[in-house]
């Protein structure tokens, strides 16, 4: 499996190798990415895909927390078995089909929105500026899809880390006379801190690495855009849509982007698993 | 040391057990009950009041516990009063833990656990559709069998309960605070670490620091469920100490598996034991009888208490 | 002495009912309490209303398809073929109504290639991932332990987890399209790519379970002289089959559901080609491909495939689940 992992970059990288060596500085810092003019420039598929995926951890974080904590202290015994249920369910449900989905029955309704909310902030500075003019595919729309996508295994993270917090220290809090929610935000939120950054980075990893539910709602338009309502584009999506037919230095510039891809999520991944030890000893070994 | 002579046992812990009272006695910040308090049991309960005179905090009419189909504890009618210490005795799955928790409400954290009969507190009954459980909580406080301080420092442990009421004033907090540390005993170890955290202490400075989040919210009763079975024995007469010195002050309530700890701190006992169902092999509890401490270990009424407490069962 | 916190124990009767109804809580901590109640069962119809709304698109838009015998048995129409009109859809064509007119119209079509290649490759991929999977796991657990290498597996195979589908796509196609040029799309490649996929979770969820294999069944069975292998063989392996399947099944799931890896490595047909070799297709990429394509007909058969494939994945889960279930009763 490791060989598996180091083949993966090696091969990789010896493909994209003619690109990078070719474009040099201007393939990792160009803000343009236009195949048809030779201009390879990754920027705005890197911000693409980091803006689409912080929309989706914005969304997808509290309503996994709300979830698994309604799971874990609230919902009463014959409830619970029905509510995880529904949420494996929906991390059943292929991300093609999302994507289907999102762009005949949510694309329409997406453009509407977004254009009234633009419409009624058009006066507010800065807020023009990012909740701008839609025609429904967009960073949020594509952020939104992402959040239903992601919520499945954040709230199963989460609600497993739950679950460790010990019956005794919820009790000890119960006793002193708090309500339920002080207890949770007493006990349940500092007991659980690492787990729940994990399963934050874990989401974020799984957010920056999905594919073609991104790509059927977000409009295919490689750009630096502050407009959250705007068309955009992130790296696997672009990477899915034109690998098949591309020439040889768009290939080339198209597996190198995958490295990218690969090399970020690893960190995040990584990252992820440090953040959870780290907060866990802070907690658990105090002097 | 003549209550309870039967037991062989009993006697050299309880001397050891003076003797590392005596010892720390003296370094106890505040003295609430009597220097000589602690020391000899026989004396203490020669010193309390008349269990009749005293206002009772509890009353219990055919209290019935269900877990599920399961009838964990039945018909247990008793009353507990102010500023004494009540034991609760009995072998394992005898349902005195169980009683303890229907004091505060506990029992509605389990899934399927339903009560009956009466359980009032100062005449309002516990039960009753109106009552706030995390009101009841806030007045009847207890102390776990394992010490569970939060994952944070001394001081914040302490100020919890005061916070979550709504105190915010820091000069106030840091009063409740030092105030409710020297009650529990604890003042002089940790003064100078109130910002360590609480997981770094010891099991036994954990226990009394739980006992001092307890205090801090000022509660008129206190349950302790075995708060010492986690303990060593030096801990363990650290405990039983503060309990007597507490009592001035708070109504305890305290399950024990330890008959001479109930001996030594006590001032009623009530001895629970079991019964085997006809239908299977889940047990009742019930209340077999209740009696001033003294009575119950040298003249128990009940043929199944005094084989109980003389260790032929249990 | 206790200055500070309200209302001690004094009060009895009236006064007391009155208290204990919650008269020293403040209204705040308990519309607190409730708002944060009312938070968590918004979040949980987040998550749980658009499932419900997407899960009836699916169904009302693809069942008509999906109804048919001949979705199941026929090729899938080449788009721009002269005699589908663009604006023809399903029922146009006689799909779905109760003779089965599709099969009997003058034109046939269905989604047989994509249900064939769907099946070859998921099956391909699980003919890989799977035994070597739980070799792997097997290593870890029953040999391994925590010696380096085995945590370092256990940390590759977390690492792998994490990796995109579509990097592992773009690894196949360098390492197996590239070489061989068209030739190289086939069923195989996908089912490189999905074996890739279901690989590290095939080797955690099979290591999760020989961890709930209790200790004394292996050393009963090394008590009587047994080699490890054999123990593992006959009593421990034996002992997780229940949980190790129902691991295997959420992979195989997981992968047939996969649309990214699989695009570009397996090219596309509109007959069926039960073979390996050779360009072929499967729903997920049909998905897509009629989604790009555009045109009523077309997005008829995407919806149609959509269905059929949520259909194969939710039974793969659901049984996986239930096997489960039943491991964790016994």
């Amino acid at each position: 499996m490791l060989l598996v992992l180091a083949l993966i970059l090696v091969t990789m990288i010896r493909q994209a190798w003619p690109a990078w060596s070719e474009l040099g500085a201007s393939y990792f810092f160009g803000t343009e990415w236009i195949p048809s003019q030779g201009k390879y420039g990754i920027l705005p598929l890197v911000y693409g895909t980091l803006v689409v995926s912080l929309i989706a951890l914005v969304f997808a974080v509290p309503i996994s927390i709300g979830i698994s904590l309604f799971v874990t202290e609230v919902a009463p015994e014959w409830l619970r078995r029905p509510v995880v249920t529904t949420v494996d369910l929906l991390a059943a449900v292929p991300s093609v089909v999302f994507g289907l989905w999102a762009f005949y029955n949510l694309l329409p309704g997406f453009q509407a929105v977004f254009n009234n909310i633009a419409s009624a902030v058009s006066s507010i500075p800065v807020l023009n500026v990012v909740f701008g003019p839609s025609t429904g595919s967009s960073f949020m729309s594509a952020g939104l899809i992402l959040a239903l996508m992601i919520t499945p295994i954040i709230t199963s993270v989460t609600r497993e880390v739950f679950l460790t917090v010990p019956e005794n220290d919820k009790s000890g809090a119960l006793a002193l006379g708090a309500t339920r929610w002080e207890m949770i935000r007493g006990v349940v939120f500092p007991h659980s801190f690492g787990g729940m950054t994990g399963a934050v980075m874990l989401g974020l990893g799984r957010a920056m690495g999905e594919t073609v539910a991104v790509a059927l709602v977000i409009g295919a338009v490689p750009q630096i855009s502050l407009n959250l309502f705007g068309v955009g584009e992130t790296m696997p999506a672009q990477i899915f849509r034109q690998l098949s037919e591309a020439g040889s230095t768009l290939r080339s510039a198209l597996i190198g982007l995958g490295v990218v891809l690969l090399v970020l999520t690893i960190l995040v991944n990584i990252s992820a698993r440090r953040a959870v030890v780290a907060v866990d000893r802070r907690f658990k070994g105090a002097p | 040391m003549t209550t309870y002579d039967h037991n062989d046992d009993t006697q050299t812990t309880t001397d050891s057990t003076a003797a590392a009272i005596s010892g720390e006695a003296v370094t106890m910040p505040m003295q609430l009950a009597p220097p000589s308090a602690g020391i000899d049991s026989a004396e203490r309960q020669g010193n309390a009041v008349e269990p009749e005179s005293l206002p009772k905090v509890f009353n219990l009419e055919e209290l019935q516990v269900y877990y599920g189909s399961h009838h964990a504890v039945r018909d247990v009618s008793m009353a507990v009063c102010a500023n004494q210490i009540t034991a609760f005795i009995g072998p394992s799955g005898c349902g005195k833990t169980t009683v303890l928790r229907c004091f505060n409400r506990m029992n509605d954290l389990i899934a399927g656990a339903r009560v009956e009969g009466l359980l009032a507190y100062h005449g309002v009954d516990l039960y009753s559709a109106e009552v706030n459980p995390v009101e009841v909580r806030r007045r009847i406080g207890m102390v776990f069998q394992k010490p569970n301080p939060f994952p944070k420092s001394i001081y914040e442990n302490v100020a919890y309960g005061p916070r979550i009421a709504g105190i915010k004033k820091k000069s106030e907090l840091d009063d409740i605070v030092e105030r409710s540390l020297v009650q529990a005993a604890l003042w002089e170890e940790v003064k100078n670490r109130l910002k360590a955290s609480a997981l770094g202490m010891s099991g036994g400075q954990q226990q009394r620091l739980c006992i001092a989040r307890a205090v801090a919210v000022s509660p008129e009763v206190i349950l302790m469920d075995e708060p010492c079975s986690a303990l060593d024995p030096i801990a363990t007469s650290r405990i039983e100490d503060l309990m007597l010195e507490l009592k001035s002050e708070f109504t305890i309530v305290i399950v024990t598996h330890n008959m001479q700890q109930a001996a030594r701190v006590s001032d009623v006992t009530a001895f629970y034991s079991t019964e085997v169902n006809p239908d299977g092999d889940l047990r009742t509890g019930l209340l077999v009888e209740m009696a001033p401490t003294v009575d119950i270990f040298s003249n128990p009424s009940d043929e199944l208490t005094e084989q109980y407490i003389s260790g032929r069962f249990g | 002495m206790s200055a500070t916190i309200p209302a001690r124990s004094t009060q009895t009767g009236p006064d007391m009912q009155e208290a204990l109804r919650g008269g020293t809580l403040s209204g705040g901590r308990k519309a607190k309490n409730h708002v944060a109640s009312g938070l968590m069962v918004l979040a949980f119809l987040a998550a749980a209303i658009p499932l419900v709304v997407m899960g009836a698109s699916v169904v009302s838009q693809g069942y008509r398809a999906v109804l048919s015998g001949s979705w199941w048995t026929q090729p899938i129409p080449e788009t721009g073929r002269s005699d589908l009109a663009n604006n023809q859809n399903l029922s146009d064509l006689g799909f779905g109504t109760p003779s089965d007119a599709g099969a009997s119209s003058s034109v046939v079509l269905g989604m047989a290639p994509a249900i064939v290649g769907t099946l070859l490759t998921v099956l391909g991929a699980a003919a890989l991932a799977i035994p070597l999977g739980i070799m792997g796991a097997v290593y870890l657990h029953e040999y391994g332990k925590n010696n380096w290498l085995a945590k370092f597996i256990r940390f590759m195979a977390d690492v792998m987890t994490g990796v995109p589908s579509v990097v592992m796509g773009v690894f196949i196609y360098t390492i197996w399209v590239l070489p061989r040029g068209v030739d190289g799309k086939s069923a195989w490649a996908a089912a490189l790519a999905l074996a890739c996929l279901m690989l590290p979770i095939v080797v955690r969820s099979t290591e999760e379970m020989l961890r709930l294999v209790p200790d004394n069944l292996r050393e009963a069975s090394a008590a009587l002289g047994t080699h490890t292998w054999k123990t593992t063989v006959k009593v421990v392996l034996p002992a997780a089959i229940a949980g190790i399947t129902s691991g295997s099944l959420l992979a195989v799931a997981r992968a047939a559901g996969e649309t990214a890896p699989v695009v570009f490595v397996i090219g596309f047909v509109t007959t069926v080609n039960a073979s390996f070799s050779g360009a072929n297709t499967t729903l997920s990429a049909q998905i897509y491909g009629q989604q790009q394509a555009g045109g009523v007909l077309a997005q008829d058969l995407a919806w149609g495939a959509a269905l059929t494939l949520v259909i194969i994945v939710l039974a793969l889960t659901l049984i996986a689940r239930r096997i489960s279930r039943r491991f964790e009763l016994s």
